[in-house]
């Protein structure tokens, strides 16, 4: 996919959302690696040219960050927590077990394939560890064996039945992902309400419902008086969710 | 000490993330309230409340907020910033991504009373790239308030304007440091800035600008609404109201729990079920990988900002990393501080530099290949790093193997001693090079 007339208007669509234009450069850089699967030299002459930068100041951004790819990246780009909690947890075997089953390593992808490998540093989701995730969707305590067998499904289309993240939508490829980072939304209305929290998340609040406790009531000067007809429809709305 | 489910409290609620479900919970109620009092109102009544900081920090936010220059000169005449920090990449933090994605009208909420007192029209969410869904969530609940008129020109008819930009970040986790945030904001690099000038008065492009934490905005509504007595009649004297504990490793029922600050991690760890498999607590992070470890000798210490300096290490972001006694320090350490060189932003030397030779050297000392000259210069390298470096990512990094060798020097030495590890013969798993500076 080239870089066209739409890609263009869709930076200026960016750049008018910031104070100041240089603001849209990461959010335009998602955009290239969402026509192109990764930064290419012509995305960055694009983001350079409507910048008004030098290719070698958007180059020293493109480098700095981890998400923008400088190589060709699959539908699927598989990342595997291997910081320490995750790592212990089983997240070492985990990614040790991917890239000798792909024969790939960090960083690359399935020489003809749709799969990318990374190993990543936290993922922000130790209570579900060790995680996986597929385009950033997550795939929650995970073992070497459900993971072989995620790749595996992945491997074998972006057509076939793909596998659900525990969390998160459905999944779709790395480009429509990097579309949404984008500021572009995602197409699909449903996947919106996809992905329910999952237990570790809810295991706090489960408890405090089990044992009876709950944080203290608000004071009566709460809701102030001039909010009485406000707060009157909240609570007919709420004694309507009752029934 | 009880649960106080407080952030948390609507989780679990059906569509949790809809507009519909967080009207029909008082939602956007602290909103009105808000909007009926002046700004300065509602600083001072945040002040009152004693909230601080949930970002690791804990600076007092209404002392933050009353920071930023007020008036019709110099500074104080140029635009107001305000700029959520959700950019949550501490290894072991794990509660500003599942607020977003169960409840992000509370961060919105919060986003608009905010900016209302700190009188800032245009604020960001900088969210970490990798939160995909996150951001969908965050989307369409900014959408719908748009529509129900809580963003916009002339909120609620209040006369008060206000736009709001998610923006994702792209990996790196330097742009939680604030100033390295507003870098990578601007497009730039996130590389940390020289303070002062402080972003209160030279922040995104260099005017009035307040930097806040996911946790503590989303606090903010509930602050509005139940007042300051209320939220400060949870928690400790200097450290009040409710904080969501994020529990995780070797424990049974891993997760989210909040309670008031000052619980003991003895109490959370009974509320997780206990050890898993019955093992025996080795050693814990109070609040991420830059916080010092701490053993079984801490487990009463009260889990504010004063119970954590006094047992010798930070409150930090109050992720709970849990580890057993079959966790190699050796192996734990190492990979913080692979992290940590890899993070490392590569600015200034101490950091860059200092990150990059400790990984050399703690892998000599998992492989059993190490001597009693590498914990020394182990210690006299983190000793030239903590606090010379630009900015804390530096001092975190310090932090796993000066308390690492405190705590249990011991096993250090029996890598080198038994030329091996102790706990396993398989030998971890990087043995790629590691780029000194930040890179893909």
């Amino acid at each position: 996919m080239a870089l066209t007339e739409q890609t263009r208007a869709r930076v200026r669509e960016i750049i008018s959302r910031y104070p100041q234009p240089r603001s849209a450069l990461l959010p335009m850089l998602h955009l290239v690696q969402s026509e192109e699967g990764y930064v290419t030299p012509a995305g960055v002459a694009l983001c350079a040219e409507e910048l008004g930068l030098t290719k070698a100041e958007v180059g020293a951004v493109v480098t700095f960050y981890t998400m923008y790819k400088r190589r060709p990246t699959g539908d699927f780009l598989v990342s595997v927590c291997t910081n320490t909690l995750c790592g212990i947890l089983g997240g070492d075997e985990i990614f040790s077990s991917l890239s000798a089953h792909l024969g790939v390593g960090h960083n690359e992808t399935v020489p003809g394939g749709n799969v990318t490998l990374e190993h990543a540093e936290c993922l922000a989701a130790c209570d579900y560890a060790p995680v996986v995730t597929v385009n950033y969707e997550f795939f929650d305590n995970q073992t070497p064996d459900s993971a072989r067998e995620l790749v595996d499904a992945l491997a074998s289309g972006a057509g076939s039945e793909l596998p659900k993240p525990t969390r998160g939508a459905s999944l779709c490829t790395f480009r429509e992902t990097e579309r949404l980072l984008a500021g572009f939304g995602d197409p699909r209305p449903a996947a919106l309400n996809e992905g329910p929290a999952g237990e570790p998340t809810l295991a706090g609040l489960r408890l405090a419902a089990k044992r009876g406790e709950s944080a203290p009531a608000y004071p009566d000067s709460a809701y102030p008086d001039s909010a009485q007809s406000d707060s009157a429809r909240l609570d007919s709305a709420q004694s309507g969710e009752a029934r | 000490m009880p649960l106080t489910p407080v952030l948390t409290k609507r989780w679990a609620l059906p569509r949790s993330w809809t507009l519909e479900t967080y009207e029909r919970t008082e939602g956007y109620r602290g909103l009105r309230k808000a909007l009926r009092m002046r700004p300065d109102a509602v600083i001072a009544l945040v002040k009152e409340s004693g909230l601080r900081g949930r970002g690791g920090a804990g600076f007092p936010t209404g002392m933050k907020w009353g920071f930023i220059p007020q008036g019709t000169e110099g500074q104080a005449a140029k635009p107001h910033y305000l700029v959520v920090n959700a950019d949550e990449g501490e290894p072991g933090t794990c509660k500003d991504a599942p607020l977003i994605m169960a409840d992000p009208h509370s961060l919105i909420e919060g986003i608009i009373i905010s900016s209302y007192a700190v009188r800032s029209n245009h604020a960001f969410i900088y969210l970490r790239g990798e939160f995909v869904h996150g951001r969908r969530r965050l989307d369409a609940a900014i959408k719908e308030a748009l529509e129900a008129g809580y963003l916009g020109a002339d909120i609620l008819g209040s006369g008060f304007d206000l736009e709001l930009t998610v923006h994702s970040g792209a990996g790196a986790y330097i742009c939680g440091e604030e100033t390295a945030l507003l870098d990578s904001l601007e497009g730039y690099r996130g590389q940390p800035r020289l303070r002062p000038p402080f972003p209160a008065t030279h922040g995104l492009y260099s005017v009035p600008t307040v930097v806040n934490n996911v946790e503590t905005i989303a606090s903010v509504p509930f602050v509005v609404l139940g007042g300051p007595e209320w939220f400060a009649s949870m928690g400790t004297e200097k450290s009040s109201g409710p904080k969501i504990f994020s529990l995780s490793g070797h424990i049974n029922s891993p997760g989210q729990y909040e309670a008031p600050l000052g619980t003991t991690l003895r109490e959370l760890i009974e509320l997780a079920g206990g050890m898993r498999g019955g093992s025996e607590l080795k050693f814990w992070t109070p609040g991420g990988s830059s916080t010092p470890f701490l053993t079984a000798e801490h487990l009463d210490a009260p889990l504010d900002f004063e119970g954590m300096l006094e047992a010798g290490s930070l409150l930090g972001t109050t992720a709970l990393m849990i580890f057993d006694q079959k966790t190699c320090i050796v192996r734990a350490a190492l990979r913080f501080t692979e992290f940590y060189a890899h993070e490392s932003c590569g600015k200034c030397t101490p950091c860059r530099e200092g990150t990059y030779w400790m990984v050399q050297i703690l892998q000599r000392l998992e492989a059993g290949a190490g001597t009693a000259e590498d914990i020394e210069t182990l210690l006299d390298t983190c000793d030239n790093i903590f606090g010379r470096a630009f900015c804390a990512l530096g001092d975190g990094a310090t932090s796993p193997i000066v308390s690492s060798i405190q705590h249990f020097r011991d096993e250090y030495v029996a890598h080198y001693e038994g030329g091996g590890c102790p706990f396993s013969s398989a030998p971890s798993r990087h043995s790629q090079p590691l780029a000194g500076v930040h890179s893909s």
